[in-house]
């Protein structure tokens, strides 16, 4: 029987040509990134480093270049970022707890409140300064003052605070759940003895992350007034400035000078959120468990 | 034999576990009351606006010139200004953040992706202040230095740099999408002759798509209420052109260089900075909605 065999065919070059030419475009999407990353790394570094010196870390800002400091701004950034974490942990934590151990998925208003924390994550964050100029600011008559900084940075980071803290809940196996109550533990009890310890390494990496997110900010608190010239340290009831309002205050000026000073004022805005980032990695590398 | 069994005592319901719930309910209650608060906050003040201005000047007026004698309250040159970066940012963001989704997703080993994924996080981990900054100071003059006649403040510098931004929003919503689909997909297409190309191309994709579509919606709701880089690389000067190397204005810019200044409370310059506050926060919601349920869609078809 001289059966007319199927050929089989090797696949057409046309393809391995398609196929290298596909694999070059994966490869310039994931590279592009980075190399624009580098590219402004490397720019910022060689022109802000020479200019990071003890004027820029202890003076107050100036009109002369040569003598300005930005140690109003760095103080006020540590001073929200400490706030911060006092403001959205609690009210982060306790909004995840509520939606994962407590409240019925079924009904409509635990649905409602899913879908606002997810919109909520998605709105500009300009909106969030509107908010905070017009209730705390003028409706409340705060003033333009660091704490109202700090409460509406809270709102914009919330979500995201929540939703990690969530996937860090979730990831708490059951079967704790299902032993600590076996042992006649009321909910609660099953909540702040076994689930949230095993919980907080999670929490903790995402309240970090969220807080890196929420010092870089710098929209919202245009609208609450912290561009102004601040020439002492800051205090919770005290007109204040941050890293990213300085930086952007000197970007915004013509002077070649200032732009320089930016780039250094960069430097120490981008040293402080790498270490966030690091003790965020240490700490979800050294303490969490997985099951 | 008649032991004393040890009795079962029914516990009172102890008071203190609807304390904790109710302290639980309170602090969700937070964020329902920031929605409500944006709302009302937005409402009130656009309503007076709009006493003063009627909508249809307010949305088809071709010039915007709020703080001039006669003051024009054309919102359409602002709007403009917004779509015009968007577009930029677009054009980077989505073909680089999909193809950085589909070599994470399908092409790259899980040791590669492990280390990779977490740096893709890095480019949306920068301040968009800095983005600003190197929009303005190195990417407009680079773009100068090879001849082309850009403006120092337009749109094109703009929007390219917050397009980079961008792709790990859109990679990494797409890259979620396209995992979800089912191996068998994959399989049946590979025992049918199909090569990794096709696979990726005329399976995962089109089976991931309405988590790609949602990721592509979410990249364009961040570029329209992205501010900093707006302001300073695109400037503020608001006039009706879609030319990418002119200066525009997007709505962001002008809400926050009004709101900077000490503006008097009522006047009809605050008052702006609500209509057009508002105007932003409808067409982003829009958007973020429509995704939030094309993200839904996805899970249900496949997890």
């Amino acid at each position: 029987m001289s059966a007319a065999a199927t050929t089989l065919v090797a696949a057409k070059p046309r393809g391995r040509v398609l196929g290298a030419v596909f694999m070059g475009y994966l490869l310039l999407s994931l590279a592009i990134g980075f190399a624009l990353l580098l590219w402004l790394l490397v720019d910022i570094a060689a022109t802000g480093l020479p200019y990071i010196d003890r004027a820029l870390f202890l003076n107050d800002p100036s009109a002369d270049p040569a003598i300005a400091g930005a140690r109003p701004a760095i103080l006020g950034t540590l001073y929200i970022g400490a706030l911060l974490l006092v403001f959205t942990v609690p009210l982060g934590v306790g909004t995840a707890i509520y939606l994962e151990e407590y409240a019925d998925k079924e009904r409509w208003y635990n649905r409602l409140l899913e879908l606002n924390i997810q919109n909520l994550a998605a709105v500009p964050s300009i909106v969030y300064g509107i908010l905070g100029l017009a209730f705390l600011v003028r409706g409340l008559g705060l003033g333009r003052v660091l704490l109202a900084g700090a409460m509406i940075l809270t709102l914009l980071v919330l979500p995201v605070v929540i939703i990690a803290s969530r996937e860090a809940i979730r990831a708490v196996s059951a079967s704790i759940r299902q032993g600590a109550f076996a042992l006649g533990a009321t909910k609660w009890q099953v909540v702040w003895r076994q689930v949230l310890p095993a919980a907080a390494p999670g929490m903790a990496t995402g309240s970090i992350l969220a807080l890196s997110r929420a010092i870089g900010e710098t929209a919202p608190l245009l609208l609450v007034g912290a561009l102004t010239y601040v020439a002492f340290n800051p205090s919770l009831l005290d007109q204040f400035t941050v890293l990213p309002i300085q930086i952007f205050q000197w970007t915004s000026r013509p002077q070649e000078e200032f732009k320089v000073l930016a780039a250094a004022a960069i430097i120490v805005l981008l040293a402080i959120l790498l270490s966030l980032n690091a003790v965020a990695i240490w700490v979800r590398n050294r303490y969490q468990k997985r099951w | 034999m008649q032991a004393a069994a040890p009795r079962l005592r029914v516990h009172r319901r102890r008071w203190g576990e609807g304390v904790v719930k109710g302290a639980l309910a309170l602090c969700a209650l937070v964020s329902i009351a920031t929605t409500i608060g944006i709302v009302a906050a937005l409402l009130e003040p656009s309503l007076e606006f709009f006493r003063e201005v009627s909508l249809v000047d307010f949305f088809s007026g071709t010039d915007w010139a709020p703080l001039f004698e006669p003051a024009r309250f054309g919102v359409l040159p602002l709007i403009v200004g917004t779509l015009s970066v968007t577009f930029w940012a677009v054009v980077v963001a989505v073909p680089f953040g999909l193809g950085a989704a589909i070599y994470l997703s399908e092409y790259a080993r899980p040791g590669v992706r492990k280390a990779l994924k977490p740096a893709l996080e890095v480019l949306a981990g920068v301040p968009t202040v800095v983005y600003g900054y190197f929009a303005l100071v190195t990417f407009t003059p680079f773009l100068r230095s090879l001849g082309l006649d850009v403006q120092i403040f337009n749109a094109f510098s703009a929007g390219v740099v917050m397009g980079i931004m961008i792709i790990p929003t859109v990679a990494s919503i797409s890259e979620d999408a396209m995992n979800a689909v089912p191996q068998s997909l994959r399989d049946g297409a590979y025992a049918l002759g199909s090569n990794k190309l096709e696979v990726s191309v005329r399976i995962v994709v089109p089976a991931a798509i309405s988590g790609i579509v949602a990721s592509f919606v979410l990249g364009i709701s961040r570029a329209v209420g992205e501010t900093m880089i707006a302001l300073l690389a695109a400037g503020q000067l608001a006039q009706l052109t879609f030319v990418p190397f002119e200066p525009v204005e997007t709505m962001t810019a002008f809400i926050a260089a009004t709101g900077i200044g000490d503006v008097p409370t009522g006047s009809i310059e605050y008052k702006t900075i609500f209509a057009v506050g508002l105007t932003l926060f409808v067409m982003t919601l829009a958007m973020n909605l429509f995704a939030i349920r094309l993200v839904r869609k996805y899970r249900e078809v496949y997890e």
